[in-house]
């Protein structure tokens, strides 16, 4: 059985497709204005990484803030459930999930089959999202690859006052004023939007296996004040932004646990 | 090179008062470090002499002495005349000549009510980076407050980003939001990152600049409406800061809280608080007397 899951983000639109539950290709693209056009760049991208034919493809699922910009689909699934649900086929053991994406954050609790029994959502403050770390790279002048590892080169603990995004550009522009080193203010960046996420996860409360999807599991920097804010070391998938498209591709296929 | 036009920049001011003389009179003042701008007012017994209004600096000590100098600019005025300062906003423990610090809650209730009279129950400061509602009592005397300091959503420094992604200078910003045939749908994101992405996905469509910004000013009144409904609005209600300058958003919030809200063109409405601070200083420095 062939599945496609696609995942319509706010920035970038992820293709992941299935053969039996076995990932066979997965595709990236930026979204940009055209997101109907973008769409079907990812979904061509990936059919011609699995050497399969839209016709071949048994079921596709999408979701995301786009879901419906899909160019087609045949049933759409919360991100929460295909986060969780994905989460859950790369780790068994996961029943918390974070997702931090370009424009919203989420936390998720579920049982051993993906479903969700509690969940919570930001989408209304880029200050707990991809956005921020975006600013502040913007800021900081410094590439957004490369934020996360200068933090960890960071020398001291310097606290951000600010909590808005636009507040917070302000607030590194008088940091460059009083000499702070860029490495300390990429830390002081990931500690203050490590904060905002640990926040909105203590609403629904967390088990140990915690596992962090989305784009901005990329950025080692947050990952670290992430880790010291919870108090436990999240679990890191590879591939961590196509964890949402992994998961409607699942539920396409029917997958509810187990291998 | 030619420099980058910068937008946002708002008119800074000065002001002196033709009709008084300050020799021989208690000489006080309120300097108002804020997190977008600075003002300093002084006072001749009690009445409203100088004031000057310009952006804060880097350095609030540095922006506090910038403002007083200004407005003591052609006066005679030395900081030797002040007999007694209060600092008041979000830098007023870094007023180097000042004898006391005041928080901006009380100095603009003060200021408020030296303003728009006695009668004035709420008002609405609209600042930089944070918005407060006040309540207060015909002395100008604080009675309750809320106030958002933590979002930039309905504080003038949103306003700023707008002018500057439309390209706009933020004088004209309320004239051209009301230059419309039809009001829009207003902004939906709340947060002023998200709002720019919105707004430029607006105008990718197509809509002119001045439908852009009456959707954005539009959004900003239900903003501050959210944050009145919360303490509610006792008449007569009256704004201060630099966004009561915005006729954009005031005509649009007057019609969401359905009263009239009092202007002023007398004084630039962004000393409020500076002036509040003078005004205690005036009476910290008799009572010291007595």
């Amino acid at each position: 059985m062939i599945t496609l899951g696609i995942d319509l983000g706010a920035k970038n639109i992820k293709v992941v497709i299935l053969k039996d539950n076995k990932i066979i290709a997965k595709s990236n693209v930026l979204a940009g204005f055209e997101v109907d056009k973008s769409a079907q760049q990812a979904i061509d991208k990936a059919l011609k990484e699995a050497g399969v034919k839209k016709e071949d493809i048994d079921k596709t699922i999408s979701t995301g803030a786009g879901e419906k910009l899909a160019p087609f689909y045949d049933e759409t699934k919360s991100i929460v459930g295909c986060d969780s649900l994905g989460a859950v086929y790369l780790h068994p053991a996961a029943r918390s999930v974070i997702d931090v994406g370009a424009e919203e954050g989420r936390g998720m609790r579920c049982d051993e089959t993906g479903k969700i029994i509690d969940f919570e959502v930001n989408e209304k403050c880029a200050a707990g999202a991809g956005a921020f770390t975006e600013a502040m790279s913007r800021a900081l002048e410094v590439k957004l690859e490369e934020i996360g590892p200068l933090s960890l080169k960071a020398t001291e603990e310097i606290p951000m006052n600010a909590q808005c995004t636009v507040f917070a550009e302000s607030e590194v522009v008088s940091m460059v004023h009083n000499k702070v080193s860029k490495a300390n203010m990429a830390k002081a960046v990931h500690d203050a939007m490590a904060s905002r996420i640990t926040s909105m996860v203590r609403k629904i409360g967390f088990n140990k296996d915690v596992v962090l999807v989305g784009g901005v599991a990329n950025n080692v920097g947050f990952v670290d004040s992430l880790n010291k804010d919870l108090g436990l070391e999240v679990i890191v998938p590879k591939d961590p932004e196509y964890v949402g498209a992994l998961g409607a591709a699942l539920a396409a296929a029917g997958w509810k646990g187990g291998k | 090179m030619a420099e980058k036009v910068e937008l946002w920049r708002w008119t800074e001011s000065r002001w002196t008062n033709p009709d008084l003389d300050w020799k021989g009179k208690v000489i006080t003042s309120g300097v108002d470090v804020g997190s977008v701008s600075s003002q300093a007012v002084i006072l001749a017994d009690g009445k409203l002499y100088a004031y000057s209004n310009m952006r804060t600096g880097s350095d609030s000590p540095d922006s506090a002495m910038k403002a007083i100098n200004w407005a003591m600019e052609d006066t005679g005025l030395t900081l030797k005349d002040l007999v007694y300062t209060v600092g008041t906003g979000y830098g007023r423990v870094n007023v180097p000549f000042s004898q006391r610090a005041i928080t901006e809650i009380a100095c603009h209730a003060r200021g408020g009510n030296y303003m728009y009279g006695p009668s004035v129950r709420t008002i609405l400061d609209m600042g930089g980076q944070d918005c407060k509602a006040i309540h207060c009592d015909e002395k100008g005397k604080v009675t309750n407050f809320l106030m958002n300091d933590k979002c930039a959503a309905g504080t003038g420094r949103g306003m700023e980003v707008f002018a500057d992604l439309l390209g706009v200078s933020i004088n004209d910003v309320g004239a051209l939001s009301l230059d419309i045939d039809e009001e829009p749908t207003p902004v939906s994101s709340t947060c002023v990152v998200y709002a720019k992405t919105e707004a430029t996905g607006l105008l990718r469509e197509g809509w002119p600049k001045n439908k852009v910004l009456a959707a954005y000013c539009s959004a900003m009144a239900h903003r501050i409406m959210t944050l009145l409904e919360r303490i509610g609005v006792e008449e007569d209600f009256a704004i201060t800061g630099g966004i009561a300058k915005n006729i954009g958003v005031i005509t649009r919030l007057e019609k969401e809280v359905g009263v009239t809200i009092m202007k002023t063109d007398k004084y630039d409405t962004q000393i409020a608080g500076a002036l509040g601070a003078a005004l205690f200083a005036k009476a910290l420095h008799d009572k010291g007397k007595k």
